[in-house]
């Protein structure tokens, strides 16, 4: 799709005027006349669905600012004052603090259909890498935002996870006092992070114009996962306007849906009651639990028993996910056609969500019934502590191990010559319709 | 083919309250007793407030619990607002309301004389939030044994089941079980959150729900009278002033549920155009 | 333009180094410049006089009962100032350096002639919350965040925490009064 034509004509006079000066128009229509493979499912309506959520996100976000005050004194109250006398305050309230679940939810469902259809694998490296970029800004985004309202929950995730930099050897303790704006978490770290959570999301919305651009520049991945070859095109492919828009747009409603369920009938159910209670440096909540987003993450970070260690295996579990292009090395994209990958697959799914169950779970805590087994090492068996081990031992060999091995050992299925093949033909299996798979 | 697709939406949407579920911690042994169900009227989407109640919960908060417990993001105004304890739909706006003057005028909050400019008292106005018991968290903590009250605005939001929470708590105080070494000034109630463990000299695998509490039992029975003659006992006292505590939490509730309703159905009507629109455009496009 | 003159230069031999050295000095000014100008941003963030002026704090011991520990804010860190026990000093005092993670002395910990009063900053060194006085498997403090166990010297003994909780600066102004930091 890289090398579509332009088949915009500029008609009035003031067109052609512009089209010459700045063709901006030309870019738009061409943008939605882009020939778009005619497969893709509603896996891929995630996409227009983020633009959405992140669009969401800085419009509320924006007005949130006009009357939230950043300063450790008066921002419970002034976040309260939102919720009470602003007019509409309580819906642009809770709109922006479910939208982040909101768009966490979709960029998870996005990143696994990317890993399921393998849309990371060349020519589109860049597109997934630059995804991966928007998504470690995202949790940092999220994680400033969090702060903001400033409530116990607030003032104790950012004590906690502004102590894992000094964990780093030698320069951390210095980085951190930087970072803090003193000994402690304070007005001056309030302050800097309501601007940077400001800033940030700004950032995203310029990753997303690269994140489009290497998309179009590279061309649509689809379910079958095959290129498709230029004299095929007319065939296997369909404008992007209307044919996804109106497809997009229906996904899209469909999410605003669940949005608003949560937004007007359950507002504060994926938040923490703790946040409603006012910062206080000098009690601890019983139970410091991060967003239900950072769960997984928040639980490989405890898995390891060594502080700095877990600090390097929880940003590992991010950073792995950037070189993913090159450690998979089967030469099929889609797990439609990988049988075996796909169970290791489907695997994985389940132990991300154990993840982020075990990371909302007290490490001592028995996972089964009430008893204890052995202790190995330095805890019972019948833990969190090893089940999160297991699992985030599963998450890393998932990549390291699996996806190298997997792909030079495994005997794909037969891949169609065209996307318009498996279609036409039912025999060939197709990953919504063979249950036996799953 | 259009099914299965549409299957694969759904399971989407699955997967998303899935995750949200896993934000929910479990409860392991030793903690808090689950509060008991108080059947509020607002509880569900279909749910209002009772403005009865409402009235008689601020009449407790008045006559009891503000003795200690400050409520410092609630102002007298926000009485009087649709939906509140003392709306008046004759009234011209909550400020002007005359339930909600007569109850402002009943505090003196600190001012400033505008000719003197000297530290006065004056009465009230609807503008003005619900005073402080105490100066200052300092001195709340020292008149208290050192724990201070918790401020109340938003208690409700700030436990887990807020309402029913509150209403447990405070109707919920029990004689502390044998075995159990209880500090002098403290109190035994199932329903706040602690862990027994190292106070319970007892069978070890039954550890007692619940934990201290620095607050004597609040309540006994006919301590207030209501107005409308409703019997004031320890749980219809506890009741009420927990729906009136919910109710302050976030006096927007009930608005926010109805705005949904309109919302939803009008997604739906969406949601099932633009399905229409959908069918028509990919009709005869084998995908 | 800028081709055109390295092709040039490319004819003059040892006049090309010394212009290839001209064009690489300007390029190192302008990143000098660069970080001469982002470091007064990257500076503004450290702690401010302000921050930095309420750095100490007076404290009088009698406040504190034995057996029992007062909280004060320091820095805006809590700090914990236990009156320990005869027999807490002395299983403090007992326990062999074999047995700790971050091995130091009881009195090392403590002032001479003050050995009931433990003041330590009142973070965990884990990830900073705030430990419970009175619990945990050591008798000392007990961090409710991922389960580090001090004894009551305020030493680690089990969980992540690394280091045993900080003594700060501090000396005594009185019998009775210190001064933190």
């Amino acid at each position: 799709m890289s090398d579509h034509e332009s088949t915009y004509v500029p008609k009035t006079g003031v067109e052609k005027w512009l089209d010459t000066r700045l063709p901006i128009v030309r870019f738009g229509a061409d943008y939605m006349s882009l020939p778009t493979p005619k497969n893709l499912n509603y896996w891929y309506t995630f996409g227009g669905i983020l633009a959405l959520c992140l669009m969401i996100q800085i419009v509320t976000g924006i007005v949130l600012a006009m009357h939230y005050v950043p300063n450790t004194a008066m921002a419970f109250e002034s976040v309260e004052r939102i919720m009470r006398d602003v007019n509409g305050g309580w819906l642009v309230r809770y709109v922006h603090a479910n939208g982040a679940s909101m768009f966490f939810i979709a960029v998870y469902l996005h990143m696994l259909r990317g890993l399921y259809y393998g849309s990371y694998k060349a020519p589109r490296e860049m597109i997934w890498i630059v995804g991966c970029v928007i998504f470690f800004l995202m949790i940092a985004t999220a994680f400033l935002g969090y702060v903001l309202p400033w409530g116990q929950m607030s003032f104790w995730g950012a004590e906690v996870i502004t102590n894992l930099i000094g964990a780093v050897p030698v320069v951390g303790e210095p980085i951190l006092i930087w970072l803090r704006g003193g000994p402690s978490i304070d007005n001056a770290t309030l302050n800097r992070f309501f601007s940077l959570h400001y800033l940030l999301p700004f950032v995203i919305a310029g990753c997303v114009v690269l994140h489009l651009w290497a998309l179009h520049h590279a061309g649509q991945n689809n379910p079958v996962g095959i290129l498709i070859p230029k004299d095929r095109q007319a065939k296997d492919t369909v404008p992007f306007h209307p044919y996804y828009t109106v497809k997009d747009g229906f996904a899209i409603i469909l999410f605003l849906i669940m949005f608003a369920y949560f937004v007007f009938f359950n507002p504060n159910a994926l938040g923490h009651a703790d946040n409603y209670i006012p910062a206080n440096p000098l009690v601890t909540p019983a139970h410091i639990v991060p967003e239900w987003y950072m769960l997984p993450f928040y639980a490989i970070l405890r898995a390891i028993p060594d502080k700095f260690g877990g600090v390097v295996a929880m940003f590992g579990a991010i950073a792995v996910l950037f070189v993913i292009p090159w450690l998979d090395t089967s030469k099929v994209r889609s797990m439609r056609y990988r049988p075996q990958m796909r169970t290791f697959f489907l695997i994985f799914l389940v132990v991300c969500f154990g993840l982020g169950w075990c990371g909302g779970q007290l490490p001592d805590a028995h996972v089964i019934g009430d008893f204890d087994t052995f202790i190995l090492i330095d805890g019972d068996l019948n833990s969190y502590l090893w089940l999160t081990r297991l699992l985030t031992a599963y998450y890393f060999i998932f990549f390291l191990v699996l996806m190298p091995l997997v792909g030079l050992r495994e005997k794909p299925l037969p891949i169609p010559a065209s996307i318009s093949e498996p279609v036409l033909s039912p025999r060939i299996p197709d990953a919504a319709e063979t249950p036996k798979a799953v | 083919m259009t099914r299965t697709r549409l299957r694969s939406a759904g399971l989407a949407v699955l997967a998303a309250v899935g995750l949200g579920l896993a934000a929910t911690p479990a409860l392991a042994a030793g903690e808090a007793k689950h509060p008991r169900h108080a059947g509020f009227s607002f509880e569900g989407p279909f749910g209002t407030f009772d403005q009865a109640q409402l009235q008689r919960g601020y009449k407790v908060y008045r006559e009891v619990c503000s003795a200690c417990h400050s409520m410092n993001l609630v102002y007298f105004r926000t009485l009087g607002e649709k939906g509140g304890p003392f709306y008046d739909a004759h009234a011209e706006n909550a400020a002007q309301n005359r339930y909600v003057r007569a109850i402002a005028a009943e505090f003196e909050v600190p001012g400033i004389d505008t000719e003197t400019g000297e530290a006065i008292l004056r009465p009230a106005t609807a503008a003005d939030a619900f005073p402080n018991p105490y100066p200052n968290a300092t001195a709340a903590a020292a008149a208290n044994g050192g724990a201070a009250p918790p401020d109340l605005s938003v208690m409700a939001k700030a436990r887990h089941d807020g309402a029913n929470y509150i209403y447990s708590l405070l109707s919920g105080y029990q004689e502390a079980p044998a075995g159990l070494a209880i500090n002098q000034g403290q109190y035994y109630n199932p329903y706040m959150a602690g862990d027994m463990t190292p106070f319970w000299s007892g069978d070890p695998e039954h550890v007692p729900y619940g934990g201290f509490i620095a607050m004597a039992p609040p309540l006994r029975d006919g301590q207030v009278t209501f107005d409308d003659g409703t019997e004031a006992s320890v749980d219809q006292m506890a009741k009420d002033v927990a729906a009136f505590i919910a109710w302050a939490s976030e006096p927007k509730a009930v608005e926010r549920k109805q705005t949904g309703f309109a919302v939803l159905a009008y997604l739906l009507l969406f949601a099932g155009l633009t399905y229409a629109s959908y069918r028509r455009i990919w009709k005869g496009v084998a995908h | 333009m800028a081709e055109q003159v390295v092709t040039h230069d490319g004819e003059g031999g040892d006049d090309a180094t010394r212009r290839d050295f001209i064009h690489i000095a300007a390029g190192a000014a302008a990143a000098g410049a660069g970080v001469m100008a982002a470091w007064p941003l990257i500076n503004s963030m450290n702690p401010a006089a302000d921050t930095l002026a309420l750095s100490t704090v007076e404290f009088d011991m009698s406040k504190v009962q034995e057996g029992q520990q007062v909280v004060i804010q320091w820095q805006g860190k809590p700090v914990f100032v236990r009156y320990r026990t005869e027999r807490e000093v002395q299983e403090a005092a007992d326990t062999p350096l074999s047995d700790l993670k971050d091995p130091q002395t009881d009195a090392e910990r403590v002032k001479e002639g003050h050995q009931q009063y433990l003041v330590v900053v009142g973070s965990c060194t884990h990830l900073g919350c705030v430990p419970t006085f009175g619990t945990g498997d050591f008798g000392g403090w007990f961090c409710p965040c991922h389960g580090s166990h001090y004894d009551t010297s305020g030493r680690i003994r089990k969980g992540p925490a690394p280091l045993n909780l900080a003594v700060p600066e501090y000396e005594y102004l009185s019998d009775t009064s210190i001064r933190i930091g």
